[in-house]
């Protein structure tokens, strides 16, 4: 059994091994969703906030969370949920955006503060692409197609 | 709204029950959408209206229990324990699905309101229900710009096309008064000023899609007070049905 340290930046550190279900390479501090972690004695508090309002994950990811700390030796963890202030991918971390493109996703790219469009290509680089579908595999994400290579990739939308 | 303590719950569980009864009319297309991906818009919209649907019931679930000073009120209990006569959303929700044009046509008139009735409420007093608006407004944004394109592509797009989107409008106008028909929960001023700005935007994008904007027609109402088209019922029966069979049972 882990020691537990009570220190919020050491657990902060802890949750970067939580990921999202959906896209396994973000960590729940990459999609920027930790709103606050309150350590009261023995008792942790994680307060997160969700990407979408109906996103199926965000009950997984808060159980993921939950287990984790537990099995670092944390008893008693509690996860909240706030709303206010929204969720914004400006919160994504710059790692997680890295990661992201890795992975084969567009990472989100603000054009103007209300239009925004992926960089490149994530498979060949290209800058010429074009939308298919505004609305992706998940909530999160749209789809489109690089017409350099042809390949169809998804595009982690600004929100 | 008006009077903070009487029309706050009614006025939350009609913003609840517009996104539930349309989210779950939507879902009907879940498999059956035209193509793969256009199946996988209209449930990722589903499913944004249903998380607000879910926000806002847990919201009026928590004014309700304080009121009673219990805790018997719960977003379930809201959603599948109460009957016809107690949903208060508006008819225009609850109309069958339809074909795929009357589908993106009634988003597209529901999004372009909920846009600025959320944008209005982003400043509401009331901080939980603010929260809920500024974070639905980014999700229904897309809505919007979803349900226009699909609204141009179909109205200025092949003559069969063109005649079904010339009969969507006509068949869902009677519906769109009461929207703007303020219920005793609701402001009638600032309905006012919404009704100006949603005619504005809706009279832009008919047009651009080669659709006309009906004349003064007689408007369709009762869904505020409960009095609710044939449709409802069968969807509440097939939606509570679990809940009515097996009360409590969970998943």
């Amino acid at each position: 059994m882990v020691t537990p340290v009570y220190d919020t930046q050491h657990i902060h550190r802890l949750l970067e091994a939580v990921s999202d279900p959906e896209i396994p390479v973000l960590s729940v501090n990459d999609l920027g969703i930790i709103r606050d972690i309150q350590i009261n004695g023995h008792q942790v508090e994680v307060v997160i906030t969700p990407t979408y309002s109906g996103c199926p994950a965000m009950d997984m990811i808060a159980e993921s969370i939950q287990s984790y700390l537990h099995s670092c030796g944390y008893n008693e963890v509690k996860v909240t949920t706030v709303l206010s202030p929204a969720w914004t991918t400006d919160w994504m971390t710059e790692t997680g955006k890295r990661k992201l493109e890795t992975y084969g996703i567009a990472p989100p790219n603000r054009i103007t503060r209300d239009s925004d469009a992926p960089k490149k290509c994530p498979r060949c680089g290209s800058t010429d692409t074009r939308v298919i579908s505004q609305f992706g595999s998940t909530a999160c994400k749209a789809l489109y197609q690089c017409n350099e290579c042809m390949e169809p990739f998804d595009y982690f939308k600004c929100h | 709204m008006k009077n903070q303590s009487n029309s706050t719950v009614p006025f939350i569980l009609y913003l609840a029950d517009n996104n539930l009864i349309l989210a779950q009319r939507n879902s009907e297309w879940c498999g059956h959408g035209p193509v793969l991906e256009q199946d996988i818009a209209i449930t990722n919209i589903t499913l944004d209206l249903i998380g607000q649907a879910r926000m806002l019931y847990q919201l009026a679930a928590d004014h309700i229990n304080r009121q009673n000073g219990n805790q018997d009120a719960t977003e379930d209990t809201l959603a599948y324990l109460r009957n016809e006569r107690e949903f208060s959303n508006v008819l225009m929700v609850e109309l069958p699905k339809g074909h795929w044009g009357f589908t993106v046509l009634r988003q597209y008139l529901f999004s372009e309101f909920q846009y600025l009735l959320y944008r209005h409420l982003s400043a509401h007093a009331d901080e939980p229900l603010s929260a809920i608006a500024i974070k639905s407004l980014k999700e229904v944004t897309y809505h919007v710009q979803w349900s226009r394109e699909w609204v141009l592509r179909l109205g200025d797009g092949t003559s069969e096309s063109h005649q079904k989107m010339a009969d969507a409008v006509q068949d869902i106008w009677m519906y769109t008064g009461e929207l703007f028909q303020a219920a005793p929960f609701e402001d009638a001023a600032v309905l006012q000023s919404i009704h100006t700005e949603w005619k504005q935007r809706i009279s832009e994008t008919l047009e651009e899609a080669t659709l006309i904007v009906p004349e003064k027609v007689f408007m369709q109402q009762g869904g505020k007070q409960g009095i609710h088209t044939e449709h409802l019922g069968y969807m509440l029966a097939e939606m509570q049905y679990l809940q009515r069979m097996h009360p409590n049972a969970t998943w």
